[in-house]
């Protein structure tokens, strides 16, 4: 098989991997080494038509894999066409892509062959040829294999910017009835050995260094009937318990040759992006799961964000007047961003906010100002009118031909 | 009016002087108007010049660094304007030296526009330069053609260097070029697009990996264009392929619909057979641990990461119970690891007793807790979960035959006597246990740890140490 036919094939089987974040990693060139690389800032070098960032070589290793994962086109049930990279292969294809500026890096993944301690040791190969004979100085994200041992774990580490182990699915039942071999225990058990390895790096600026980007990990939306509550909930406790950088929801995507057991349905795109932004409220904006859902059954509002919808059930804590409000007050505030808040709490130390200050800060006008007083803006009885989500809510956008 | 020409169009130290003449000379910015030597466009009011008035004596002006950082960007900017409005928000500081903290102004909000134009145009640069090879003098040479919106190269330039260090390259662009020979950056004249190479071999690879990667069933074009705009793509080898990819998109993705699922196939890949693992022989520690990891006796294990179960001496003459694995305990699946386990460990040197010969466990074996950003908080278990969790205790005395059991906290002592005691009241004397086995209580030590006062702290950990000094006497000879 040549070269081209197995990155067709080994890049469509490492597509349903969202990640394809290349920052937060220690900054390094190239300048005195022998080859080529270094990581400053995430760049996106390019984009698919699914909106998704193009910044690493994504592929597998091989597709060839011994587990039977209901939602995944590599299970081993699949009639996928199959195919394998040797370690030189890969290795000369990241060279070859960075020198072009096509990528910042690789991220490598693989199905299971033969077991979990080869398939890691093949993984962990590549990196280190990488690293060690080419003094790659790019950007390293390897999957890890659960069960692989703590050696491999360490060397691994040791080369990679970032590692990750994919949750999969929100619960340990779901797993256990999509993905009969994978076990929800050890990949927990990964994901604590590699915050350990994480953490000891970091405290102890003599020890190696292991994965400075951290560990993220992916859960897939859609493929069974857990609502969003509990899938946030499920990232709450992953943040906390393994600090994560990232948790991926990546919903459910028809994929070819699908299992029966699995809905051919289109993926829920806008759920994922409530996700995304319940995600975010959770990190950035000091909401907890419980404020998110409230009320809303288990799932979020598909037609309005979270933050909106959160507002729109807390009408009495609304309007707030920009020029006294809190820090966290404001950011409470919907089409009120991180950005914006800082700035407007800078700027109201020298002068009182208008409303055309907030316009050219570029802030969503129709979205915030029902919740907020300034000294040439009331909201009036806005704030208390039954039909302010409809008036909020952005009509249906239509597809428009390309 | 006054006419100034500026040394360069990005020369910002040559602007900064400008400026601060201008300004030691009171000119107004609505008196002045600003050209650049050689640019190319001719300064209107240039033959009504009139000439600057003499300096007037004033304090050196001070500006904020924010605005240092912001005008060395904005003169990057192509507007023609830029250097009237710098010198425009400049002026203002004089009388506002707070201005830069109002990033509503409109003159900041502005400027801060420009910059951040500025600043997209050198990471889009660096994310869409797309370099082909080429030879020179029989040596590889790695060749770009780019189109940069505003005056960036020399300001990025040294990020090619950095990343592209062990490589020879050059970036053509309309107005400028820069090369790098291994040694030293060199910057050039500007060129045309013919100048650079039409093609490489590897571009049909990285058309290839570009459609494979893309996922037809989540087509999202409007956030494709919003970060890869469509002036771009002339210089993208993979380009060509975005229409066609969105045109056959909706077929493919329909057809995957349909075509529905398919029949398993029937030669799947197997592992090769992993040697089995060796059980545990039955009635020893390791097999109650074993049994233990699997435990669902109650909803501690889901959140959790794993047991945690008892470790130490398995005929120990003294076993020390605690209350639960804390954050470090279930990261690491071994008891008394974090904060409170050290300290533990230093009060039993100082007491004189060695961990070595000890069994320690908890009552419940998993970690209880709410997340909180990057964090766990300690939830203490809930008299059900210590119920659920008792029988893995028992099971564990049952096994050790300890003659003393140090129960640390309200907790443990509760899993160990089956019934809450006062631990203040109780410390000291030998409680009757399980099966008459002698039972001493104590606090735990996390609750020393969570003392505000540091001379209770010194008395409650010296108690503490006396506790742990009586059970290893208890215990000896």
């Amino acid at each position: 098989m040549d070269l081209a036919r197995k990155l067709a094939i080994l890049a469509d089987a490492a597509k349903y991997d969202a990640s394809c974040a290349s920052g937060g990693t220690t900054k390094r060139d190239s300048i005195g080494g022998r080859g080529i690389g270094s990581t400053e800032g995430a760049i996106c070098h390019s984009y698919a038509p699914d909106g998704r960032c193009i910044s690493l070589l994504k592929i597998l290793l091989t597709n060839a894999c011994a587990f039977d994962c209901l939602y995944c086109v590599n299970r081993s049930s699949s009639n996928v066409p199959r195919a394998r990279f040797t370690v030189e292969e890969v290795v000369e294809l990241t060279i070859d892509f960075y020198r072009r500026n096509y990528i910042e890096g690789l991220f490598l993944s693989s199905g299971i062959i033969r077991s979990p301690d080869y398939t890691m040791s093949e993984v962990v190969r590549v990196a280190r040829t990488l690293r060690e004979e080419h003094d790659f100085r790019g950007y390293i994200h390897l999957k890890t294999i659960p069960d692989a041992s703590g050696d491999l774990l360490a060397e691994a580490g040791r080369y990679a910017d970032r590692l990750s182990i994919n949750i999969e699915l929100p619960t340990e039942a779901g797993l256990t009835a999509l993905a009969p071999e994978k076990d929800a225990r050890a990949i927990r058990r990964s994901m604590g050995r590699m915050r350990g390895h994480i953490d000891a790096a970091k405290e102890d600026s003599k020890a190696p260094a292991f994965a400075p980007g951290g560990q993220s990990t992916q859960m897939i939306v859609g493929a069974d009937a857990t609502d969003d509550r509990q899938i946030l909930a499920t990232s709450a406790g992953l943040y906390g318990s393994y600090r994560l950088r990232r948790v991926y929801y990546s919903a459910f995507s028809p994929i070819p040759d699908a299992s029966r057991r699995l809905p051919p349905v289109a993926p829920p795109l806008v759920r994922e992006h409530r996700l995304y932004q319940a995600d975010w409220l959770m990190r950035f904006y000091g909401f907890d799961v419980e404020e998110i859902v409230e009320g809303e059954e288990g799932n979020l509002a598909l037609d309005i964000d979270p933050k909106l919808a959160w507002a729109l059930r807390h009408r009495e804590r609304f309007p707030l007047d920009v020029n006294k409000a809190s820090r966290e007050e404001l950011l409470r505030v919907p089409g009120l961003g991180k950005k914006a808040v800082e700035r407007l709490l800078s700027a109201r130390r020298v002068r009182a906010i208008r409303t055309a200050d907030l316009g050219r800060l570029r802030v969503p006008l129709a979205k915030a100002l029902p919740f907020l007083v300034l000294p040439d803006h009331s909201p009036g009885g806005l704030i208390d009118r039954i039909d302010l989500r409809q008036r909020l809510a952005p009509p249906r956008q239509l597809a428009l031909p390309f | 009016m006054h006419a100034v020409v500026l040394p360069g169009e990005t020369d910002f130290a040559g602007f900064r002087a400008v400026a601060r003449d201008l300004l030691a000379r009171a000119v107004p910015p609505e008196r002045v108007s600003f050209s650049v030597k050689g640019g190319e466009a001719p300064d209107l009011f240039a033959g009504a010049a009139e000439p600057l008035p003499p300096p007037v004596p004033a304090a050196p002006l001070a500006v904020p660094r924010g605005f240092l950082t912001l005008a060395e960007t904005v003169v990057l900017h192509r507007d023609p304007e830029r250097f009237a409005r710098l010198y425009r928000l400049v002026w203002r500081l004089r009388a506002e030296p707070q201005l830069m903290r109002v990033a509503v102004d409109p003159d900041v909000a502005e400027l801060e526009a420009m910059a951040k134009a500025v600043r997209r145009d050198v990471h889009k640069m660096r994310a869409f330069v797309r370099f082909r090879r080429s030879e020179l003098s029989g040596e590889p040479w790695f060749v770009a053609w780019f189109e940069p919106d505003h005056r960036i190269v020399a300001a990025n330039a040294p990020f090619f260097m950095r990343r592209f260090a062990s490589m020879r390259w050059s970036i053509l662009m309309p107005d400028a070029a820069v090369h790098w020979d291994g040694e030293g950056l060199a910057f050039g004249p500007g060129s045309r697009r013919a100048d650079a190479p039409t093609d490489d071999a590897l571009e049909a690879l990285w058309r290839g990996y570009y459609s494979s990667i893309f996922n037809p069933a989540r087509l999202k074009v409007g956030a494709m264009r919003a970060e890869m705009p469509e002036k771009y793509w002339r210089n993208l080898p993979e380009a060509p392929l975005i229409r066609p990819l969105i045109a056959a998109a909706q077929r493919r993705s329909e057809a995957m619909v349909e075509t529905g699922p398919s029949a398993p196939n029937p030669r799947p890949h197997r592992p090769h057979a992993a040697a089995a693992a060796v059980p545990a022989e039955a009635g020893t520690l390791y097999a109650l641990a074993a049994e233990a990891a699997g435990c669902r006796a109650c909803p501690l294990w889901e959140p959790a990461t794993q047991t945690v179960f008892g470790e130490g001496r398995a005929q120990a003459a003294l076993m020390v119970v605690g209350e639960q694995p804390g954050d470090q305990e279930d990261i690491a699946g071994r008891p008394f690891v974090g904060p409170a386990g050290q300290l533990f460990d230093r009060a039993l040197e100082e007491a004189g007793v060695d961990r070595d010969g000890l069994y320690v466990t908890n009552a419940v074996k998993h970690f209880k807790f709410v997340p909180r950003g990057k964090r766990r908080i300690h939830q203490k278990p809930a008299t059900g979960e210590v119920r659920a969790c008792q029988p893995w205790l028992k099971r564990e005395i049952a096994l050790v035959r300890p003659r003393l059991i140090l129960a640390m906290g309200a907790t443990a002592a509760l899993s160990v006597l089956g019934r809450p005691v006062p631990v203040g009241q109780s410390r000291g004397r030998v409680i009757e246990g399980p099966n008459g086995t002698a039972v001493l209580v104590t606090v735990h030590p996390s609750h020393l740890l969570r003392l505000p006062d540091a001379a209770a702290k010194a008395a409650e950990y010296a108690a503490f140490v006396d506790d742990l000094r009586l059970a290893g006497e208890m215990v000896s000879g």
